[in-house]
């Protein structure tokens, strides 16, 4: 949930482009991979946002139409820098995307094939698996804070690992929950 | 017009592609089939390039798909076709949101919401075990699970390094042992 685009310190939109061309050069793969990379970058490096906070832009992302990668980049450079924030934040989020595979578009058949290519591609894996998980690790102590939010985390997985549910229905769901955990919790504080 | 074309059918993509980058897939066969700018074969290959170079992956099929199809403006006119919808969306979401920020309904609607995307990202993840440490005869890879391991405990240790060294580290380890 973001305040009125006016921050203490106004953040340059230069800084702002660089910042996310940085994220999209390191990510791999996109969406939930580029959550440790952002991460670090918004929140620990920049304090434009907080952990808490991009947790929401992903479930807003989740549903909203477009790359969620780009919706989350969105969302923080609206944050920071009003309209013209958001803009220059998905550009610089696109930006590397654009040049390096435009820069390849031409040996990129053969540079697919080469074999340190893929080998390299196989380790980053890897790492990135690695990092989400510490992503989690870190996450979870502001996400699930009672029962009922342990509960939510864990239907959510066991409903994409045994029904493969559509993400968009999770979040509907979970809003729902929300909601009634509002009315509920809120009949027992007027008792 | 090409260019306006490719605008507009990346356009569509970015307003009806719900959930990120895999889930603009199917709307690229439909322009495949559409259009005849390239062919699902192509494609399929388009996929596997998107896959292992950095960037999302959505971003990417939309640079190389108009690449392809109409040199490096056609690129830069496809992604901006991509991102437009969800720029407009999200900025008009983003407003309303800085409005309610405050509302108690709001705030416990995002309680339960957080823990959410928490289960979404551990589905990602499992996603990417088989990928990962699953050999082509399903057998387990060794090597990689060692190297995770190792990986994590660095992480959780030095927490202060930036991610992208430990990717670093990953990319190395692959050239040099996979």
């Amino acid at each position: 949930m973001s305040t009125p685009a006016v921050p203490e310190k106004k953040t340059s939109l230069l800084t702002l482009f660089l910042t996310f061309a940085k994220v999209g050069v390191m990510t791999f793969g996109g969406g939930y991979a580029m959550l440790p990379i952002l991460e670090r970058e918004v929140v620990t490096n920049h304090g434009w946002t907080t952990s808490e906070q991009m947790l929401d832009y992903y479930a807003i992302g989740q549903c909203t139409p477009g790359v969620i990668a780009v919706n989350v980049s969105t969302f923080i450079g609206y944050k920071t820098r009003g309209i013209l924030g958001a803009i220059v934040a998905t550009l610089g989020m696109v930006f590397p995307s654009m040049l390096i595979i435009t820069a390849l578009a031409s040996v990129l058949k053969m540079f697919q094939d080469n074999d340190y290519v893929r080998k390299a591609f196989a380790g980053i894996r890897v790492a990135v698996c690695a990092l989400m998980i510490s992503a989690v690790i870190n996450l979870v102590k502001k996400a699930i804070s009672n029962i009922p939010t342990a509960i939510v985390a864990v239907a959510t997985l066991l409903l994409e690992l045994l029904l493969g549910v559509s993400p968009v229905l999770i979040v509907v769901c979970a809003v729902a929950f929300g909601l009634i955990m509002y009315s509920y919790g809120k009949r027992r504080a007027d008792k | 017009m090409i260019f306006l074309r490719l605008f507009w059918e990346f356009f569509k993509t970015g307003l009806f592609a719900i959930g990120g980058g895999m889930a603009t897939v199917p709307f690229l066969f439909d322009i495949s089939a559409r259009t005849g700018w390239f062919s699902a074969s192509e494609l399929a290959n388009m996929i596997a390039v998107s896959e292992s170079t950095p960037g999302p992956i959505g971003i990417n099929m939309a640079t190389y798909v108009g690449f392809e199809t109409a040199g490096i403006l056609g690129g830069i006119v496809a992604t901006i076709g991509l991102v437009t919808p969800s720029v407009i969306i999200i900025v008009i979401i983003a407003r309303l949101l800085a409005r309610f920020a405050d509302n108690p309904v709001v705030k416990t609607v995002f309680k339960y919401l957080r823990p959410a995307v928490i289960g979404l990202l551990l589905f990602a993840l499992w996603q990417l075990l088989p990928l990962t440490f699953l050999g082509d005869d399903r057998n387990i890879l060794v090597l990689p699970v060692i190297a995770f391991a190792v990986l994590l405990f660095c992480m959780l240790k030095w927490k202060k390094i930036h991610p992208i060294a430990w990717i670093g580290a990953g990319a190395l380890f692959g050239i040099i042992f996979l």
